[in-house]
């Protein structure tokens, strides 16, 4: 098969890095050759951030690049904006419809995008989540990010136990349950 | 498995025993993997220097030692190095240096293979986490087999990327016996001059020797095109150009000319991939050969597959990125950092800055902080402005520094000042942790890498014993204490340090109970709360404020700058 391309953007702070560790994991057990790619240090604070994920049967580089995603998960929509052309032709993005306002814009010196969700639909397939409100439904808004990844579970090659299996596997311990739970929302939205 | 996770793997199967570092953004994991392995004693030291010092020590003992650090760390361990590099070892000595092409979080982009090259000590270079693992290995039987220390020399992309590793076990070596060799340890000038001839020699038997090691692999393919590359950059090749020839060098120092000599007449074209500084480049240059390499392919940044196919003139379907604001990194919700720079703005002053979270300052909102070299550099950058403005000058100024940058090398500085007879406000952010780097533990903390409680150092009598009479300590929150301790400390002719405590807002097991609350029908929407830039304060299109709950720490800045009593800070 064809080496496939994933991408996770956001902003630092937002749970990326957990979130990759559970598709590598996932890929994994496909039996795949898996290549992860992330961003730690200064970016984390509150900066852009992004993180690779390919899978196929020999993966060489580890990051995707502009043009070949398969899958792009957005945790803000700015940032979905931000590397969209990351897509490629026929490749889908899965956006949490939350906006967080980056310094520039708190400061005045730049305006956030207005209709961004709109004006993407246009050119590529977009599906978007209130994942924070889906999250504060649960009572636990830190797991948006598992319910913007069961969303995404939708466009990969695995099963609903396959996945709920990894999340065991990688989360704390104390966090499956809601963990579990976070991945079902997004999976059955 | 992250790369820096193994190379803790590769040191464990190694046989370690003693490895040493300070953090460093790309090279921390690699320490704090490093405590999974309960065989390898493992420490943070203050700083690079002393890290590489130890390793050295316990290589001196009989025992494979270890040190990590990042680009820039090699720099402060550099003294050593230079050294170690004529004494050689008797336990195998590895240090894991990172590279951060493209500065991801880093003051500069240096190329560790030219310092190693100046330092004549020899360097390995993975191409992903198995490499990793295998070729600290082999570096441990190089350093024994050659009687040197090795670098292995990674970057931000190798040790931040996962990949399958295959595991093996720890071969148990046994300790070297150590016996008095002051010839070779003890580096006067009567016993280095001879060791610097040994040093020439090991060099020229790497360099031949180089041509048959496993870790250089001549890949012939179509030999139209052939690629010399090392590292990350070996996978862009092989993403981009499959049927190509490659030549991938593990050893890039000394360089294996015979092998490249070679390679090179067996293909028709030949490209030098490499990032960063033209190191391959150069040497086969000056061997006379032609190539391709950085009026190409640039000396800034990190390569991509999408740099080689834009050369290659290879068809790609790439639109144009869209025009969006930027997001830079910024200081978190309820970080202490921003209330004490908060204090500095408002008393209108300059900061001398120095390398942690706290450069942040440097940047919208707050544009407070005017400089920043490298660690440690605040305070001596201030004395250095001092002497050379006199005293009235540095009144509108302080240096901050944080905690265990302050012990890394801030200390020296200090100590500087109070014996050069300096005046001026030093400000110590106390956050009770590495907090940049992803919150390790120093010596002030009272826990070591491994987990055990020790002896905190105590910052505030450490600078009384150094003579500093006026030493202080205030709250980081507390805005009116904060600017009436800087005003008194700016008056004197001395120097004062101010020691700001409060723990980073991230740090593990902080509780939050509080939460920041806006009272809108008390707001004047003069916009003073939303100065400090504070993420979790947006404005409303009416000019008052929104604050969102998920992200507020009830620090109370915000409450602080509300002259009208308009933000409340309540239990969540």
């Amino acid at each position: 098969m064809e080496t496939k391309n994933i991408m996770i953007v956001g902003v630092g702070g937002q749970g990326t890095l957990l979130t990759s560790r559970i598709l590598g994991g996932i890929m994994l057990k496909g039996g795949y050759d898996v290549k992860l790619s992330e961003v730690h240090g200064m970016a984390q604070r509150g900066g852009s951030v992004v993180t690779f994920v390919r899978y196929g049967e020999k993966v060489y580089e580890p990051i995707v690049e502009e043009g070949t995603a398969d899958v792009l998960i957005a945790f803000e929509r700015l940032e979905a904006l931000r590397y969209a052309h990351f897509l490629k032709k026929d490749g889908v993005l899965i956006v949490n419809d939350q906006r967080i306002d980056p310094m520039p814009v708190v400061t005045g010196e730049a305006k956030y995008p207005e209709n961004i969700l709109e004006n993407l639909s246009k050119e590529i397939k977009v599906y978007s989540i209130d994942a924070m409100g889906e999250a504060l439904k649960l009572k636990n808004s830190k797991v948006f990010n598992i319910i913007v990844l069961g969303l995404a579970a939708k466009h990969m090659d695995f099963t609903k136990e396959e996945w709920l299996k990894v999340i065991e596997e990688t989360v704390p311990p104390k966090t499956i349950d809601i963990n579990k739970e976070a991945f079902i929302k997004g999976f059955e939205f | 498995m992250l790369g820096n996770a193994a190379i803790a793997r590769g040191a464990y199967e190694a046989g370690v025993k003693v490895s040493a570092a300070y953090p460093g953004t790309p090279s921390t994991e690699i320490s704090e993997n490093l405590v999974n392995y309960k065989e390898i004693y493992s420490e943070w030291s203050p700083n690079e220097k002393v890290a590489c010092e130890v390793a050295i020590g316990a290589s001196m003992a009989g025992a494979r030692s270890m040190c990590s650090m990042k680009h820039v760390g090699l720099n402060v361990a550099s003294d050593p190095l230079y050294t170690v590099s004529y004494i050689g070892v008797n336990g195998g000595m590895v240090l894991v240096v990172a590279d951060d092409p493209g500065l991801y979080s880093s003051q500069n982009e240096q190329d560790t293979r030219m310092i190693a090259k100046a330092a004549m000590v020899p360097v390995v270079e993975p191409s992903d986490s198995q490499e990793a693992k295998d070729f600290i290995k082999y570096a441990f039987e190089l350093s024994e087999k050659y009687d040197t220390p090795i670098i292995m020399r990674t970057t931000t992309r190798l040790g931040h990327s996962q990949g399958l590793v295959t595991l093996e076990d720890r071969v148990e070596p046994t300790d070297k016996p150590y016996e008095r060799n002051a010839a070779k340890n003890v580096m006067m000038p009567a016993m280095a001059k001879k060791r610097h001839v040994y040093v020439e020699k090991r060099l020229k038997e790497m360099a031949k020797d180089g041509e048959t090691m496993p870790i250089n692999k001549v890949e012939i393919n179509d030999t139209k095109l052939g690629f010399i590359t090392s590292g990350i950059a070996y996978q862009y090749v092989k993403e981009v150009c499959p049927e190509a020839s490659v030549l991938k060098l593990g050893l890039l120092n000394p360089l294996p000319m015979g092998l490249i000599e070679d390679f090179a007449k067996k293909v028709d074209k030949l490209i030098v991939f490499e990032e960063l500084e033209p190191v391959i480049e150069t040497a086969v240059r000056a061997a006379g050969i032609e190539c391709v390499g950085k009026e190409a392919f640039t000396v800034q940044g990190e390569y991509s597959a999408n740099m080689l196919r834009a050369y290659l003139k290879k068809e790609t379907e790439i639109k144009a990125p869209a025009s969006v604001p930027n997001r830079p990194p910024i200081l978190c919700p309820g970080c202490p950092h921003r209330s004490v720079y908060t204090a500095l703005k408002n008393l209108k002053l300059h900061a001398a800055g120095d390398i942690g979270c706290y450069t942040l300052g440097a940047v919208s909102p707050l544009n407070v902080v005017d400089t920043a070299v490298c660690m440690g550099s605040s305070i001596s950058t201030l004395h250095g402005m001092e002497k050379a403005k006199g005293k009235e000058f540095i009144k509108d100024w302080v240096a901050v520094i944080g905690d265990s940058t302050f012990l890394h090398t801030g200390v020296n500085s200090l100590m500087n000042m109070v014996y050069n007879k300096a005046t001026g406000t030093v400000l110590i952010l106390d956050n009770s942790t590495t907090g940049m780097t992803g919150h390790q533990d120093h010596a002030a903390t009272g826990k070591t890498l491994m987990g055990e409680p020790t002896y905190a150092i105590d910052i505030y009598n450490l600078c009384k014993a150094m003579g500093i009479d006026d030493v202080r300590e205030v709250s980081s929150f507390d805005q009116a204490a904060l600017t009436k301790n800087i005003k008194e400390a700016l008056q004197k002719d001395e120097v004062s340090v101010i020691l700001c405590k409060a723990p980073c807002a991230l740090l593990k097991g902080m509780k939050f109970p509080n939460v920041c609350k806006p009272l809108p029908e008390k707001c004047k929407k003069c916009g003073a709360c939303l100065k400090p830039g504070c993420p979790a304060l947006t404005k409303n299109e009416d000019g008052t404020i929104s604050i969102d709950i998920n992200m507020c720490n009830g620090c109370g800045l915000c409450k602080q700058m509300c002259k009208f009593d308009a933000i409340e800070c309540v239990e969540r």
